[in-house]
């Protein structure tokens, strides 16, 4: 069990808390989008200590989680060929593919390096002329700007021996494919602070109109969930539905122009396929035309590779909040960090490993490990 | 990788047409690209996320923020060795912690 005085400002808590507790008169499902705010959540305990009535339920938010396991695969192979450099995000390095992930490529000989930046990845192509250099951008609306001056600067210098593998989704599609699905029981949203950052809030008040849910975007320090919390209950108690920014330090209505102008310059929107998920259309992008030469896949003619998940793991569910990680009969038996059967149990902001490293539900079965074989 | 942290500025200087930063975050010093907030200053503070400056913050929220991502040991998460880590992850043991009921 948590406390208050664990918070930053415990008497700033102790009044949203008491708020919250006497805004509330009947049960509320809120969706937090982000696996920040996700990983914020558990670690403070936070929807422990809410009223009852409230339920957090755990979002697609995770860009580790989402990314699909053929695009993993896709990266496992480009990674293992000869003459390649091969560029991640640290999170990527243990996210399983079919029998293998980036960190077992490295010990079988593959060239894999994790980088803090894309830009370091522009570095490495540049004093390896003699090497393709790959970078996996993964990410949603905050990563993928970034990504696209890497690859508008390797445009700009003639680096040619530079490419990019794109993974990249955005939110509001799918907020919208899982508002459209009859299984979702979502009814207010906390929306990703950061990537309303990049892209200002101008794209949820259609959504917040059209499927009547209060959407209030939040940082990821706990106070912060708290006041979103507070904002979306107060809203959902008097029957309204807009969009507020609880976020007002970080985010402005239209964002970050710079970055929203390279997006739109080096991107074009794409259906995507999201892990254990499916493909939800337009929730992605794609590098566009005049920028297809730094296309991985099609540089190394990856693009028909197909792969089918393992049945066993349940994170489609998980991350779209029909399941809690708990919930799953493989969490902390077959699936632990230690042998992840999806991205989710990696992932340091996915919800399965969030709930296994704070082990603190009651009534969660503790984990027992796997004896290995042999 | 999915943090932004926030951090303050050190120095700013155009590097092949690229207006780039050297950034402090609490003691950890990192270049930054500021090409989506060009007119950032020595001594302002911004929100950083993989090496790209995307939101200006204030002093005071910076360092908020800083000192609690300090106490969680998520700057480490962030700007520690990935490797090192996947490493450990990769060959957990038993679980031993005591389950908080």
């Amino acid at each position: 069990m948590k406390y208050l005085d664990e918070f930053q400002d415990p008497e700033l808590a102790r009044r949203l808390f008491d708020d919250i507790r006497a805004t509330v008169t009947r049960p509320w499902a809120l969706m937090e989008v982000c696996g920040g705010q996700t990983h914020s959540i558990i670690r403070h305990g936070i929807d422990q200590l809410l009223p009852e009535e409230i339920e957090l339920i755990h979002g697609p938010g995770c860009p580790v989680c989402v990314t699909p396991l053929e695009m993993i695969d896709k990266a496992l192979e480009i990674a293992s060929r000869p003459g390649v450099i091969f560029c991640s995000f640290g999170d990527m390095l243990r996210v399983p593919g079919t029998g293998r992930d980036l960190f077992t490529v490295r010990g079988e000989g593959g060239d894999v390096r994790v980088v803090y930046s894309p830009l370091d990845a522009l570095r490495i192509a540049r004093e390896n002329p003699d090497k393709q250099v790959v970078f996996f951008g993964i990410g949603f609306e905050t990563t993928a700007p970034p990504n696209a001056m890497t690859v508008y600067q390797a445009r700009r210098l003639g680096i040619r021996n530079f490419s990019l593998l794109v993974s990249h989704v955005r939110v509001p599609p799918a907020i919208e494919g899982l508002m459209t699905s009859p299984d979702c029981r979502v009814q207010a949203f906390l929306a990703a602070g950061h990537v309303c950052s990049v892209m200002g809030t101008e794209e949820y008040p259609q959504l917040a109109e059209r499927f009547r849910v209060p959407i209030v975007v939040t940082g990821f320090e706990p106070l912060d969930i708290l006041e979103g919390v507070r904002r979306a209950v107060r809203q959902l108690e008097r029957g309204e539905h807009r969009v507020e920014n609880a976020y007002p330090r970080a985010v402005r209505p239209e964002g970050n122009p710079a970055a929203r102008r390279m997006l739109a310059d080096v991107f074009e929107v794409t259906d995507r396929a999201w892990r254990g998920i499916g493909t939800i259309p337009a929730s992605g992008w794609r590098l566009s035309e005049a920028y297809r030469e730094f296309d991985a896949e099609q540089r190394f003619e990856v693009g028909d590779l197909t792969t089918v998940e393992p049945a066993a793991c349940r994170s489609g569910d998980v991350l779209q909040g029909l399941l809690k990680p708990h919930e799953c009969e493989a969490f902390g038996t077959v699936c632990t960090p230690r042998t992840p059967l999806g991205a989710t149990m990696v992932s340091s902001e996915g919800a399965c490993a969030a709930y296994y490293l704070y082990r603190r539900l009651a009534g969660a079965p503790t984990p027992v490990e796997v004896a290995p074989v042999g | 990788m999915c943090l932004a942290v926030p951090g303050r500025v050190l120095t700013v200087e155009e590097r092949d047409g690229t207006r780039m930063a050297t950034v402090d975050f609490g003691g950890v010093v990192k270049d930054v690209c500021l090409e989506y907030l060009p007119d950032l200053r020595v001594g302002e503070y911004t929100i950083v996320h993989v090496g790209f400056a995307l939101q200006r913050l204030d002093e005071e929220s910076a360092r908020q923020t800083l000192a609690l991502f300090n106490g969680l040991g998520l700057l480490e998460e962030e700007f520690g060795d990935a490797w090192e880590r996947a490493a450990e992850e990769a060959a957990a043991g038993p679980v031993t912690e005591e389950v908080d009921r």
